[in-house]
């Protein structure tokens, strides 16, 4: 595993050289609610088919970094392109395309708890594809369920799920638009280590079979560990140090070093 | 002081700009293509046959005290045979739908403020948006729809049983047929009352859909304010419901009985 991790940060770092291979730009994004300025100063690229780790405590501004970019937050100054286009210039419709492009991991999963599995799954299909078919929509819900390991849990309701469990179905319900990048939002908390390693490693499987690039926000050493191609550490707003986690591993920095101890 | 006033006019404002926007919103995704049908029907029933018995129960006590109330004093004067045409007349023209709006406003634009907050504290519906669904087709225009169609159902079987609860106030006292009492109600009734009061209802169910949603869809992070929106959804649906009857009859009284 370790030399496929290799392979991919080499394939990463190499497209990250041309310009035509990133698909989000964020230069000097900064984001204040009231008094409190939480993004000072953001900049960051993602390549295609590139992970790329935001590591930070909390309340360092993660969340809000990947709430601007699919445009749940606007920004106050500095420009986030995603595939080249402003997210901010765009109007309603535009969004929404790009939206189709991006998936979104919440922290607790966000499953529609008033639906079942299926239901939740096949509501994107439904609503946003207008896909009418109920035998294609569940060839659709079932194999993506395959690709998370959780086909039996098809007929059953949210509150019926263990943690793990419901982020598992949140990201297939994600990945059935097929999204070319996947936003995850501390993909591992509240999960029990093994657990959390499970689902690193079903960010790194579902890399592979749907090709995403994905930005990944964490505190999870072991998360960063496994699926990240690049790391960046972020600390009050601003991104502090930027490597390979082998990198990272030996800064002097005491706020990078700190992580790592 | 003067900094306190003006911070609250301008937080007055912001909420009533808000709500505006809100209502333009619903506009506009209501005028959209692909009405959530079902999720309508879905509301309908929750809204309509899950708060039957609620309103079913007070619209009984509404006729049935009314009348127990006004019998002895009638009696007094003579005018016991008064009592069914009394109790429809008020009930159909005022009691009902205000008394059947105000319990409603408790049940369901509670019920719809807790939903959806609860829904956007666990970011379900920051989902719907993220996976370009319409959460605004989808929870706030069926949900807005459901109220203003069912209500005025609600009103209007509630104002039946509670002629029934006056025909079983009436009955305690003296032996008064079914058709007799049903008779006289019907008698005393025009269409000038019953049409105000049903029209009424339709403003009052678009109110109290239409502020639950909004206290629901604005709250803010955090499981405190599922049950602030819960509350404030209430409140100011009470409150608009009162507002609007005020209004209603100033205009019935222009239009219907001059």
């Amino acid at each position: 595993m370790q030399d496929e991790l290799t392979i991919e940060t080499k394939q990463a770092t190499e497209a990250k050289t041309d310009d035509n291979n990133i698909v989000i730009k964020v230069e000097h994004l900064q984001k204040s609610f009231e008094d409190n300025k939480v993004l000072k100063d953001i900049n960051l690229t993602l390549c295609k088919g590139e992970n790329l780790v935001v590591l930070g405590r909390s309340g360092q501004g993660k969340s809000v970094t990947i709430q601007c970019i699919v445009g749940l937050l606007d920004y106050d100054e500095g420009s986030l392109k995603v595939f080249g286009k402003e997210i901010k210039e765009l109007l309603e419709d535009e969004l929404k395309e790009i939206r189709l492009k991006l998936g979104f991991l919440f922290q607790s999963g966000a499953l529609y708890d008033s639906m079942t599995v299926r239901e939740n799954l096949s509501f994107p299909l439904t609503r946003v594809l207008k896909m009418k078919d109920d035998s294609k929509i569940n060839q659709e819900v079932e194999d993506v369920l395959d690709a998370v390991g959780l086909k039996d849990a098809i007929d059953k309701m949210p509150g019926d799920l263990s943690g793990g469990m419901r982020k598992r179905i949140g990201l297939a319900r994600t990945l059935i638009l097929k999204p070319a990048i996947m936003l995850y939002d501390e993909p591992t908390t509240g999960l029990d280590p093994i657990t959390s390693k499970e689902i690193s490693q079903l960010i790194m499987d579902l890399r592979k079979k749907y090709q995403t690039s994905s930005i990944i926000i964490t505190h999870d050493l072991a998360c960063a560990k496994i699926t990240g191609d690049r790391i960046l550490v972020l600390h009050e707003g601003k991104f502090i140090a930027e490597g390979s986690y082998k990198d990272l591993e030996k800064s002097q920095d005491e706020r990078v070093n700190s992580f790592f101890k | 002081m003067e900094q306190t006033i003006k911070s609250g006019v301008y937080k007055l404002l912001e909420k009533v700009g808000d709500q505006v926007n809100f209502f333009l919103s619903f506009v506009r995704h209501l005028l959209r293509k692909g009405f959530e049908w079902n999720e309508f029907l879905r509301q309908c029933f929750i809204i309509g046959y899950k708060s039957f018995p609620l309103i079913a129960v007070t619209g009984f006590i509404l006729g049935f005290v009314l009348t127990l109330q006004s019998l002895p004093t009638l009696k007094d004067f003579g005018a016991a045979s008064y009592v069914p045409g009394m109790v429809s007349v008020s009930v159909v023209r005022e009691i009902g739908p205000v008394i059947i709006a105000l319990i409603s406003a408790g049940k369901i634009a509670s019920s719809i403020g807790a939903e959806l907050g609860s829904m956007k504290v666990t970011e379900q519906i920051s989902a719907m948006e993220v996976s370009s669904a319409d959460p605004i087709q989808y929870l706030v225009v069926t949900r807005i729809l459901a109220c203003t169609f069912m209500i005025p159902l609600l009103t209007l079987m509630a104002d039946a049983i509670s002629l029934f609860g006056g025909f079983v106030g009436s009955n305690l006292d003296n032996k008064v047929s079914l058709h007799l009492y049903f008779n006289k109600a019907f008698n005393a009734l025009a269409f000038s009352d019953l049409f105000p009061g049903v029209i009424k209802t339709v403003f009052f169910g678009f109110a109290i859909g239409f502020i639950g949603c909004y206290h629901g869809y604005h709250s803010n992070r955090g499981t405190e304010s599922v049950g602030h929106a819960a509350n404030s959804a209430v409140v100011s649906a009470s409150l608009w419901i009162i507002i609007l009857d005020g209004i209603a009859v100033q205009l019935t009284n222009i239009f219907a009985y001059n």
